[in-house]
This record gives C-alpha cells, structure tokens and sequence, in this order.
C-alpha cells in the first residue's frame, strides 16, 4: 500500500505507540483487502461498547488505548452501551456490570468520543453528506449511511472505527469504490404482495430478513418498493434486518435511496428475485418462535426516532399494559419525548423509555425475561442466540394495541 | 527451511508451534489460560500457552480480536501464522503486539517445530529442518 511520508512516520512510532498501533491497524486491513492507499474520513461511529458483548478483555484494551492521552481527529460516535447510563440501577443491573460499563465509557469519553451511545447516530448530529468517506461500524447505521444518505463506509469492527477515529483515515477499498457500490440482485415486490399487505411497520423487517438470507453480503436494488411509499424509520428497520440475517451494508431503492437517484447503480450481471405473501408470510414464521404472551415488549432496534415514539405513545394513551415494555432511543431523542410528554404517558401505561442501551446488548436474560414481543426484524435474528429470548414479532398495534 | 509470506503484524519471536488445520474462532474457541476449549477443534484440549498458533484463518465474532489481544497481552500467546489472515485475528495481533505472517504453507509447519516468526519481513523460518 502506497503510504504518505507522514503516514509512514506514524507506522514507524514517531508518533506514539498508540498511533503506531492503529496506523499498523489500519494498513495491515488496507493490505488484506487489497487498497492502495488510506483516505480521509469525515466521521466514524465505534461499534464495542457494551460490557457485555466485549467483556473484561475489551474494557482492558480500551483503558490502556484511553491511557496515552489520544484524542480521535473526527466527529466520533458511540455504539449502545449495555445498560441506560443513567438509571440502570432502576433497570435491575448489578452494581459489577455498571461499574465496568461506566469504565467503559469513561476510557471513549477520554479520547475524545461523544457517548450519545446510539445505533442511530444520523438522528442525533453525526450525519454524513452524499459521497463523503465516514468509517462506521454498527451495521444498521452502516446500511442507512450508505444506503439512504449513499455517504460511503465499509463494515467496520469496533477497534478499526477507533482507529481510524484515532487517525482520522481508512483505507481505500469495499464500499469506497464505485466499482463495488452496485447492486447484483434486483428485488421485485410481486404485485398481489403489494396490494394485500396486511402489515405495518413490521413489514420492513419481515422484508429485510428474507433479502437478507438471500443476498448474504450482496448488494440488493429494490425495484419497487417506494409504491409502500416508506419513510426513513422503515428504510432504517429494513437496512438493519438485511444487515442482520445476511451482511447487507448497502442497498439501492428507486425513487428512495440517494444513489440511484443520479446514477445507475445495477451491475451488468444481476440476479433477479420476485418476492411473494407466501415468503414473507414465512418470514414472520420464522421469526416468531413462540404463541406465549410476553414478559417484555422492546420496541427501538435500531433506536426509535421521536416519530416512533409519539406512535406508541398515542397507542399507550389510558392503557394499562401487561407485561413491561422497553422503548429504547438515544438520550437525545428521549430529551424531545421528556419534552412532548410522551415519556409521562409510557410511563403511566407501565413502560420506560430507555436510553443509550437495546435488548440486544443488555444483560435481558440474567433480567428474568424470557420471553420478548418486538416490531424488529433484527431484534428478532439476535435475541434467540443473544439473549436465549422466545420471539414474537409482529406490528406495534399487536403487541402493544392488543 | 525459510518460508515467505505477508507481514501482518510487525515483530520477531521464537517459538514452539502449534499446529491446526481447521479455522478458528478465538470467541469460545480458547479459555482466558489458553486452553482451546472449542470440540470441534482438531487441537481440542491442548494449551496454546507459550506457543505459536498456526492455523489456516479465522472465523466467527469480532469480539474475537478482544480475545487474542488478551492472550497476546498476558504473554500467553508468542505469535500467530496463517494461511490467509483476516481482519478479526489481524486486529487481534496488531492491538496485542505479537508478530503474524500469513499467505504461508503452513502445511509445511508441524506441532512441535520451532520456528522463528519474523513479522518485519514477513518470513517464518523452521530451525529444526535446516
């Protein structure tokens, strides 16, 4: 890889031993994958932040990283930590696992890292232009940054987001290229799918799984969605699922997505799927792996948007609800819902909004709860296996209307 | 007998190998002490500590880099060589500071053999077949 005299400084630990670190990082990537050189980035979101996916080892690594004094040379976010930073203790999380998720934050907060602690960094300020080069992990934002914004990043891991946090470049392969930018599948909705959808928002997930599984880390082009005519916190809820059940990190939609609003984004070699009721039908099957009654309602994977959370609010107005319910968002977001009055209306039907955490990161099982009514399709691929969680999916009007 | 390959992560270390032949995950695939506790590993209950861990490439969770890190940083884990090295167990040895060479036939490398992993040129060298 071709490397700037100064980038080749920082390699050989003119800089720092940290620097060398995330220099020698960032090349090695660069030359596994084949780029030519690094580039600039414009922000990075860093993945690895909840105590419980990372552990001890990762809280170690990152206070040794935060020792050195390294501040990240771009905008930085933060991926959900495992519990609400704030009222965790209302939330049944053990005094150990806060202690070390708050180290955990304390070593971001260190180098220079914003700890909004949310999947959906595009909704709180860490928003990407058209075209611009970010580095990203958090695969939901990844999808909605390339897809819907078409800024461009890779799939990123948690330590090289930090890096190129660090160094404020990335190397230039994947996703940055135009060349790998276009779509091989072309997704067609059948038309009697379209006219007899019976589902809401759930839908979106219901989709994303199944094109998911299908085009595993393929670059999908919708060819006509937009007659569902969904809005972003659909656009979200499909990006994240495709991530999810495959490696989706970009699709194309017609009349939807940035990209193919101003060029052609379909490869000359496409494989073209017609999706029909019976397959999403099996999709909610496959999704749903229980007919018991929740003991938890989580809604807000990726994270809620205030739109999202003045529905449900609507939904909850002089309702008792069954089970506890979780509405997860970004502290910032939940600031406007304080403001608007719909945290008080959750409340009062027995449910919390809670922030910088989601069901998939916190400890939900050693919390009592077994089984978990969501909306989300890419809540519902990780709770099985992440939090030994019985599924069950569907709209909010399901769930919570019933 | 000098092998070349790709440096990966810089440094030079001597060692004993341990050689297996399956991909690996790092996440449940090895204990804090470095026993590889994974039954579908062919090096199943064998101890990495101390050693050179060759096998042909990684697989599984990115926490997996967390994982190597801490082998690497609590000395238990010398040196890594590989058929082809991707980013969990490149970053793995990048962070923890151990030497990794990869695009090496590591067909030629038996458990026991003591090899020389020099990850600044990108070269592993077998001491016991001179």
């Amino acid at each position: 890889m071709y490397l700037t005299k100064e980038e080749e400084k920082i390699l050989d630990g003119e800089y720092g031993e940290i620097l060398r670190k995330c220099m020698n990082l960032l090349v090695s990537l660069g030359d596994i994958y084949g780029a030519e050189r690094l580039i600039p980035i414009k922000s990075a979101q860093i993945s690895g932040v909840s105590y419980k996916t990372i552990g001890d080892i990762g809280l170690e690594f990152l206070e040794d990283f935060s020792k050195e004094n390294v501040k990240v040379k771009v905008h930085s976010t933060l991926n959900p930590a495992g519990m609400d930073l704030d009222i965790w203790r209302e939330l049944g999380i053990s005094e150990e696992f806060a202690k070390k998720q708050l180290r955990i934050i304390e070593a971001f907060k260190k180098m220079g890292v914003e700890i909004g602690c949310t999947c959906t960094p595009y909704l709180t300020g860490n928003l990407p232009k058209f075209g611009e080069h970010i580095s990203w992990a958090e695969s939901s934002a990844v999808s909605f940054a390339n897809s819907v914004i078409g800024a461009r990043t890779n799939r990123e891991g948690g330590p090289s987001a930090l890096a190129s946090a660090i160094i404020g470049k990335t190397p230039y392969y994947g996703y940055h290229l135009d060349e790998n930018r276009k779509a091989n599948y072309v997704i067609e909705l059948d038309i009697q799918l379209i006219k007899n959808i019976d589902k809401e928002e759930s839908f979106y997930g219901a989709l994303g799984y199944l094109v998911g599984k299908i085009v595993k880390n393929g670059v999908p082009y919708f060819e006509n969605l937009y007659k569902l005519n969904p809005n972003n916190d659909d656009l979200k809820s499909l990006g994240a699922a495709m991530a999810a059940s495959g490696g989706v990190a970009l699709y194309h939609a017609k009349n939807l997505t940035a990209e193919c609003k101003v060029k052609n984004v379909i490869d000359d070699k496409v494989e073209k799927i017609t999706i029909g009721i019976d397959d999403i039908k099996e999709s909610y099957e496959k999704l749903n792996t229980t007919n018991e009654e929740p003991d938890l309602i989580c809604i807000g994977c990726p994270h809620c948007s205030l739109m999202e959370i003045k529905k449900i609010a609507e939904m909850l107005k002089d309702k008792k609800l069954k089970s506890d319910l979780w509405v997860c968002s970004s502290l910032h977001i939940k600031a406007i819902a304080d403001r608007m009055g719909y945290t008080k209306i959750i409340k009062k039907a027995g449910g919390k909004i809670i922030k910088d955490t989601c069901m998939v990161v916190s400890p939900i099982e050693d919390l009592g709860y077994k089984v978990v009514a969501t909306n989300s399709g890419k809540a519902s691929v990780y709770l099985p296996s992440f939090c030994k969680s019985e599924v069950i999916f569907d709209d909010l009007k399901n769930i919570i209307g019933k | 007998m000098e092998l070349k390959g790709r440096s990966i992560s810089k440094g030079v270390v001597k060692g004993i190998a341990i050689v297996s032949n399956k991909p690996f995950s790092f996440l449940g695939g090895v204990d804090k002490e470095g026993n590889v506790i994974d039954k579908d590993s062919d090096i199943y209950g064998q101890s990495l500590k101390g050693k050179i861990f060759v096998f042909p490439y990684g697989k599984g969770s990115t926490v997996g880099s967390y994982v190597i890190y801490g082998l690497a940083k609590r000395g238990i884990l010398k040196g890594i060589v590989n058929k082809e090295c991707e980013p969990i167990v490149a970053t793995g040895a990048i962070l923890g500071g151990i030497p990794l060479v990869d695009k090496v036939d590591i067909e030629k490398i038996k458990t026991g053999d003591i090899i020389i992993v020099d990850g600044n040129r990108g070269v592993v060298k077998i001491l016991n077949k001179e």
